[in-house]
């Protein structure tokens, strides 16, 4: 029981990390109906350029907290130059171009971080407690071994959506963001000015890619292999839906605990390594019976 | 369907003329022994593929600089970067195997994925493979595989090894009875090489092996490390590149498994592995391909002659890191081979087949070795025709949470174990690919 | 001036439908068939052949099958790589266990096996669209993956889940040197692409892109979208399949699961989307793009003397292709088939364009 607690746990705090990429996801597609695809390298970027320029700030006060701005300050300029030479240019083409053009994004980033940055492996080291934590010792034998530092992701993944739920509901730009995701047309004729709006977004998007990338950097050390966690990203998608950020949490627990639960029981039975699958697997089953995702809005289509 | 073509054969031409000028360039100074290198710069390994590149890179440079040539015949080399893919591996492979005034003198991919593929193309094009320390298993057999060269050791190698290792920890390889080991891999053919060997000692010593896969990049081994966590092995073996091998570490600090009872491959062993987990990979042990990081007399040669110069592939500060030394004594034994293929054919440029007469006679002793200025860091070696490896020693390293020191003693692979082993194997590919053995008793 | 069908008249139904009807491009194809066949195996050095035409014809076929699925049908899948791998294991397991069965029948009866594959994973395209679909399709590439490295029969139990294929051979011809490799591809990527022309053309064609532009509409006007969605699938993954069996056989020689991974579906889907969706020609452009233009750009600043180290070239390869991919989007964003077309009506009027 005790174990069986463990791997459920283990799985909402894989599942925190997985949400927490999803999130860049959803928050592009519903504003801009964009499947951005960069998002992956987006994380890697903005973690590489926290790291190395925490390494040139060695010698200020505050490493860190000069760094985070200053990454901050350069997704923000990030999200302004995609705009302007990306998105603006393409702007009412079929989605599926503007999915490939964040393909073309994704490639430049990966290139530009390495060139200017390196393609090393960074430690990234923002503090956060690694030993486990032993919980429940008297009720189960040998307590419930929870990993401190996957605590403090999903606490700063919490900390992370609770902030923008706040932005999107109680701020005047998080009101036109959700004006602008529900009809575009509808939002520019009240004079939400669309280009501006897009800036936010991607902005917004860069900054979960920033704290994505901390939270799996601090985990994995930042390298190459940092972009390729959007992939465990997708099945989180289909689950929670494209165009919901409660779908993107809770799918991601629901991807977690499925994922971890699937491996460690069912894994040994037949060779090991199904949760790759297993996870795209339950996804699909819940599309069969709702094929718009878990939390997506359901469309309907006239002739 | 039309234009297709159209771009094809611009891109005929382009290709065309670039090989035309890069082979005049060739032909105007003879004198030159080409060394391509496939190396992996950038992309989810690199970490991993830097350091061994510049290893290499900086031994070529460095026996120019210092001694002008091997015997007065220049080294010539270009990169090619692979990304650590098998299809711009096998595109690098074509690139490069032409060039020079004899063509490519031997390849190291550094991935098995890119050995496999090459070991095809190697048999028509007569070029040897170097694949020190990684590649195909049975590939010792010369016989059959006739331009595999899997230096210094194989993965059956380094895991009879391993278990000898932990043998003489509990006071002999029959108290190994009953206990339980880990084998946490990398999921393609590289992780899965060591299996076979691993099952095969299970079943003579009776320790209980238990298998988990971890699939590629490595990112995420929660459930892997939970199953360990559950079945609480005595040893983990770690079987992983790149990124799995910090993220394996940082799980089982994770899950409060002692990482003085895991042991990494030799590929599972440099600083990338261990740095990104910080202090909690304090007590990590690895295998060593005989060396580990730190200086010799040939790194103050490298950082006289080579970096001295400005003529540095990598940082000075890497000199001597792990990969680093792999990369240079990779270089080093290919350097020796020609120059042993020198005494036999003349000291002119080779053509692939002749170095590999050159590899196939390579006996280093512990004179020479000095002589070279990597005293203590290898074992004698010897190759032969039937004997692709030469060596198969190795040591394992603990990671003290600033270096890597040793803890083991010298330990040589058990042959009686692997060696039918590889027979086997190796019949069984000739068997596959309708292949008439060589005669290694008549000397190529 | 040069490019005008003045002058040629059309007698019969058959002759206004033909597929190239203008005389230009009937010459235009036939011309460079010729030079496909003839010129190019003659000039051509062995790398280019072995390590940019063949790679870059199979993936065409890839990108081909790809195309009839997405492009005409409208239904996203990332699962190629993994159709692909169905493919090359079936061709292998056939001349494994069929000693007597030649690989190019092999190839075939792999196509064959894929399409059942590829069926039994279209299936859920009845219910979901889209992107949902596309990642859903993913689900495919990673199970058919983890099969193939954990099912130790598709790789005849070899240990380490590398396999080698054995030799392509025709009565007494052996596919052995790069010339005849390269033959050999074209001519099966001729004769499908002919086979996807007509397809395309006729009713199926016509079915699957009803259901494209819109499903609700289609089924309306009495296309069945089962059989629609589903023939699309079946077809598309009989291309893949031969594709992926050539890929294994004939260009890697020896190969593991990872040569089919998931990077493979996405680099045909990119192959479809910047070539054209819904062209045969596009098809081919993109599968020239994206497999030849990053070897062009790695080789590119040797070629022009340029010492650059390698790590930077290859980094610079990245963002220029990168950047090239956005800017013909921009430029077009319907991709190079697109362009093409663009440039053939701007021909036809050439030099008098009023």
């Amino acid at each position: 029981m005790g174990f069986f607690l463990e791997v459920v746990l283990g799985g909402l705090m894989a599942g925190v990390l997985y949400s927490l990429v999803a999130l860049g996801f959803v928050l592009i597609f519903k504003a801009s109906g964009v499947f951005n695809f960069a998002q992956g390298a987006m994380v890697l970027f903005a973690a590489l350029t926290l790291v190395r320029l925490m390494e040139i700030l060695k010698q200020t006060f505050s490493p860190f907290l000069i760094a985070l701005l200053l990454t901050i300050a350069v997704m923000i300029a990030l999200a302004w130059v995609i705009e302007r030479l990306v998105l603006r240019p393409l702007v009412n083409q079929p989605g599926i171009s503007l999915f490939m053009a964040t393909l073309g994004i994704s490639y430049i980033l990966d290139g530009f971080g390495q060139a200017v940055w390196g393609s090393d492996v960074y430690a990234l080291d923002v503090g956060v407690p690694k030993r486990p934590i032993v919980l429940f010792e008297s009720m189960v034998p040998g307590g419930v071994l929870v990993p401190s530092e996957d605590l403090a992701a999903a606490l700063i993944a919490g900390l992370l959506m609770l902030g923008l739920g706040v932005f999107f509901q109680r701020t005047r730009i998080g009101r036109a963001l959700r004006a602008v995701a529900d009809d575009h047309q509808a939002a520019q004729s009240v004079g939400i000015p669309l280009n501006y709006i897009w800036v936010i977004v991607w902005s917004v998007a860069g900054l979960v890619a920033l704290v994505a990338g901390i939270v799996w950097g601090s985990k994995l050390g930042v390298q190459f292999s940092l972009g390729l966690v959007a992939l465990k990203a997708l099945p989180v998608l289909i689950l929670g839906g494209f165009e919901s950020i409660v779908g993107a949490v809770v799918g991601g627990l629901i991807i977690g605990v499925g994922e971890k639960v699937s491996e460690v029981y069912l894994g040994p039975a037949v060779g090991g390594g199904i949760e790759n699958w297993f996870a795209y697997v339950l996804a699909l089953l819940f599309l069969l019976v709702r094929p718009e995702g878990l939390f997506g809005e359901r469309h309907i289509d006239r002739v | 369907m039309p234009k297709f073509l159209n771009a094809a054969t611009l891109l005929a031409a382009a290709v065309a003329a670039g090989v035309l000028t890069n082979t005049d360039a060739a032909l105007a100074q003879a004198n030159e022994q080409f060394v391509p290198m496939l190396v992996y710069r950038s992309g989810p390994y690199a970490p991993n593929g830097i350091p061994f590149a510049n290893g290499y890179a900086d031994y070529l440079t460095l026996v120019n600089e210092r001694d002008g040539g091997i015997n007065g015949v220049k080294i010539v080399s270009e990169e090619c970067e692979t990304g650590y893919a098998t299809d711009r591996g096998v595109e690098c492979y074509e690139r490069l195997k032409g060039k020079g005034p004899t063509g490519a003198a031997a390849f190291s991919p550094l991935s098995t994925g890119i050995t496999y593929a090459l070991t095809e193309k190697v048999f028509t094009d007569k070029i040897p493979l170097i694949t020190m320390g990684y590649g195909r298993s049975e590939s010792v057999d010369g016989s059959v595989f006739q331009w595999n060269f899997p230096l210094l050791g194989t993965y059956w190698d380094a895991a009879d090894v391993l278990i000898q290792h932990v043998g003489q920890i509990n006071g002999g390889l029959d108290k190994l009875k009953g206990k339980k080991i880990a084998l946490v891999y990398h999921d393609s053919p590289y992780g899965k090489e060591p299996i076979p060997l691993l099952q095969e000692r299970a079943k003579r010593l009776g320790f209980e092996l238990m298998l988990i896969p971890v699939t590629h990049p490595g990112v995420e081994q929660k459930a892997a490390w939970l199953q360990v966590r559950q079945s609480r092995p005595d040893y983990v073996f770690l079987w992983g590149w790149g990124v799995m091998n910090s993220t394996a570490i940082k799980e089982a600090v994770a899950v409060n498994y002692p990482r003085d009872h895991m042991y990494g491959v030799w590929w599972a062993g440099a600083e990338p592995d261990v740095l990104p987990a910080g202090v909690d990979a304090k007590g990590y042990n690895a295998l060593a391909l005989q060396h580990s990081a730190g200086q010799s007399a040939v790194h103050a040669d490298v950082l006289k002659y080579v970096y001295g110069k400005g003529k540095g592939a990598g940082q000075k500060e890497d000199v001597g890191h792990v990969l680093y030394n792999r990369g240079l004594i990779n270089a080093m034994l290919l350097v020796e081979s020609i120059r042993t293929a020198q005494g036999k054919f003349g000291k002119k440029p080779l053509t692939g087949e002749q170095v590999r007469w050159g590899i196939e006679n390579l006996s280093l002793d512990q004179k020479r070795i000095s002589q070279l200025g990597l005293a203590g860091m290898l074992q004698p070696l010897k190759v032969s025709c039937s004997d692709h490896e030469g060596a198969r020693h190795a040591r394992i390293h603990q990671w003290d949470g600033t270096k890597w020191v040793f803890v083991s003693d010298w330990i040589e692979a058990d042959e009686t174990v692997i060696r039918p082993m590889v027979d086997e194997a190796a019949a069984k590919y000739a068997k596959d690919k309708n292949l008439t053995r060589r005669d290694c008793k008549v000397g190529a | 001036m040069l490019y005008r069908e003045a002058g040629q008249f059309k007698t019969t139904y058959g002759a206004d439908q033909a597929v190239f009807p203008i005389r230009q491009d009937q010459l235009f194809i036939a011309l460079w068939l010729a030079v496909g066949l003839v010129l190019v195996p003659l000039v051509s050095s062995e790398y280019l052949l072995r390590a940019i035409l063949i790679p870059f014809l199979i993936l065409a076929l890839a990108a081909l099958g790809l195309n009839l699925l997405v492009g005409y049908c409208g239904q996203l899948s990332l699962g190629t790589g993994g159709f692909m791998a169905v493919g090359a294991y079936a061709a292998y397991n056939l001349c494994v266990r069929i000693p007597a069965l030649n690989p190019l029948v092999a190839f075939l009866l792999a196509g064959g096996v894929s399409t059942l594959v590829g069926i039994a994973f279209g299936i859920p395209s009845l219910r979901i669209k889209g992107y949902y679909l596309a990642v859903a399709t993913l689900a495919a590439q990673f199970f058919l993956d983890w099969v193939f490295s954990r099912v130790a029969w598709f790789s005849n139990n070899t240990p380490s889940g590398s396999i080698t294929a054995p030799p392509v051979t025709l009565f007494e011809l052996t596919f052995d040197t790069p010339v005849k490799k390269y033959l050999l591809c074209l001519s099966i990527l001729v004769l499908f692409a002919a086979v996807a022309k007509n397809l395309v053309r006729g009713r199926i064609g016509r079915a699957w892109m009803a259901t494209r532009d819109m499903d609700v509409a289609a089924e309306i006007i009495g296309i069945r979208p089962m059989y629609a969605k589903l023939s699309a699938f079946a077809v598309s993954s009989f291309f893949i399949g031969v594709a992926g069996g050539l890929w294994a056989f004939v260009h890697l020689g020896s190969w593991e699961p990872l040569a089919f991974d998931v990077n493979r579906s996405f680099s045909i889907l990119f192959m479809v989307i910047i070539g054209g969706l819904g062209s045969i020609l596009g098809s081919f452009l993109g599968a020239a793009f994206i497999t030849v233009l990053p070897l062009v750009l790695n080789q590119l600043p040797q070629w022009l003397g340029i010492s650059i180290s390698t790590a930077m070239i290859s980094h610079l390869e990245a963002m220029i292709f990168g950047c090239l991919i956005v800017f013909f989007l921009i430029v077009e964003p319907l991709g190079l088939a697109r362009l093409w077309r663009i440039g053939k009506e701007k021909l036809r009027l050439w030099p008098f364009p009023y």
